[in-house]
């Protein structure tokens, strides 16, 4: 049963560590699959995490891989990518991870466009440390830090990118698996920071104080509460609530930060400085 | 390193299902979206492929099966 996902993954490490049915595990095959499609060298691609369950593909991936802390896997990535703009790098991250810790780190790596790939596994939830809630968690639900329901507002990752400057912004989900190696696919291709978010399913820390106890459960509900984009735009307001649109949101171009970085450097040259 | 590999291979002339049992937790998640309820768990949890018969090759067990633990590929037609 050899298929596309061997050439990628240390066989070595599986069964993988995650809970049966986590999602983690659909999104890791969607960008395996992307990537396949996309026919990169695996030499020339990094994959950076920070920490979390989502955090631990980096593991299972054959690739150049780097997990490091909490909230900081950007910062490590605009590193590699900075000091060799020729790499492909990827960046996993979980809710947390990226819009709690991480937050001021994925605002400002949209506003360089510096071109890394971020891929959100968003599971509402701090999965790892036992079901904490995130500032992704939607209002209403519980975490065992909000045992009455959480009060707070949630992001909306899609339009905080958008506003924060990203080149491309799509979100996908892990009951639509094509869709997302698809969405993933193009954000991989596209030259800028590209943000996808993943909606996806932690059956053990979210779904549990959520009434959910199966895997297939939490697909139903991804299900549920997920639209296209071309129907969430008919949406009023009301509609609207407690749903997440899904689809593609921006592709644009402009100059990613490496290439800027390169004419700062030439006319640094240019005036005398040193090589 | 080298792992024992359990593969069970289930095949009728237009479809082949491989299950790595070892790599399967069990999560029902194959079984529940198949929308032509070929797979059937077994004692332990881990799908049978009882229908294959009525399998579309859609490939969606494989690609939200979180383990890689279940693949489907075409049967190529022979002529004899
Ligand atoms: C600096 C720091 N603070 C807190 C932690 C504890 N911690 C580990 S993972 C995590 C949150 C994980 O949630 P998320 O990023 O959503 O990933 P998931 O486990 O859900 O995939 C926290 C708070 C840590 N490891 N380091
Ligand atoms: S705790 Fe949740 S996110 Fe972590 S491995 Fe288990 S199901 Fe996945
Ligand atoms: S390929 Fe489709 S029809 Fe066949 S077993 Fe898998 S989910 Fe069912
Ligand atoms: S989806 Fe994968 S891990 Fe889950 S029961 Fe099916 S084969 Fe096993
Ligand atoms: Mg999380």
């Amino acid at each position: 049963m050899k298929t596309v996902i061997n050439n990628y993954i240390r066989e070595e490490m599986f069964p993988n560590m995650w809970c049966p049915g986590c999602g983690n595990g659909i999104v890791l095959g969607a960008i395996i699959r992307a990537i396949d499609d996309l026919s990169w060298d695996k030499d020339k691609i990094v994959a950076v995490s920070g920490i979390g369950c989502s955090s631990r593909i980096t593991g299972y991936v054959d690739f150049c891989t780097m997990n490091t802390t909490h909230g900081r896997a950007l910062p490590f990535a605009t590193g590699i990518k900075m000091a060799n703009p020729d790499l492909k790098v990827i960046v996993v991250m979980g809710d947390g991870d990226c819009s709690a810790i991480g937050g001021n780190h994925f605002i400002h790596a949209a506003r360089r466009n510096i071109d890394l790939t971020a891929i959100i596994i968003n599971n509402m939830i701090y999965g790892m440390t036992g079901g904490q809630y995130s500032p992704l968690t939607p209002t209403g639900k519980y975490g065992s830090t909000a045992p009455y329901g959480n009060i707070d507002q949630s992001f909306d990752l899609v339009e905080l990118a958008i506003a924060a400057g990203a080149s491309y912004v799509a979100r996908g989900t892990v009951y639509n698996p094509r869709q997302s190696t698809s969405l993933i696919k193009n954000a991989l291709d596209k030259k800028g920071f590209s943000v996808v978010e993943i909606i996806s399913d932690c059956p053990v820390s979210y779904g549990k104080m959520n009434k959910m106890k199966s895997p297939a459960d939490m697909l139903k509900w991804i299900k549920d509460i997920t639209v296209s984009k071309k129907v969430w735009e008919g949406f009023s307001p009301d509609e609207k609530k407690g749903k997440y649109a899904i689809g593609e949101f921006l592709s644009k171009d402009r100059p990613d930060y490496t290439e800027l970085y390169e004419e700062i450097i030439k006319k640094a040259q240019e005036r005398g400085g040193n090589k | 390193m080298k792992q024992e590999k359990l593969i069970e291979v289930y095949q009728n002339n237009s479809v082949k299902i491989s299950i790595r049992r070892e790599w399967c937790k069990s999560c029902g998640i194959c079984v529940e979206f198949c929308p032509k309820d070929v797979l059937v768990p077994d004692n332990q949890g881990k799908p049978i492929p009882e229908n294959i018969d009525a399998c579309i090759k859609c490939s969606l067990c494989e690609l939200r099966c979180p383990d890689f633990a279940i693949t489907v590929e075409g049967v190529e037609e022979k002529d004899e």
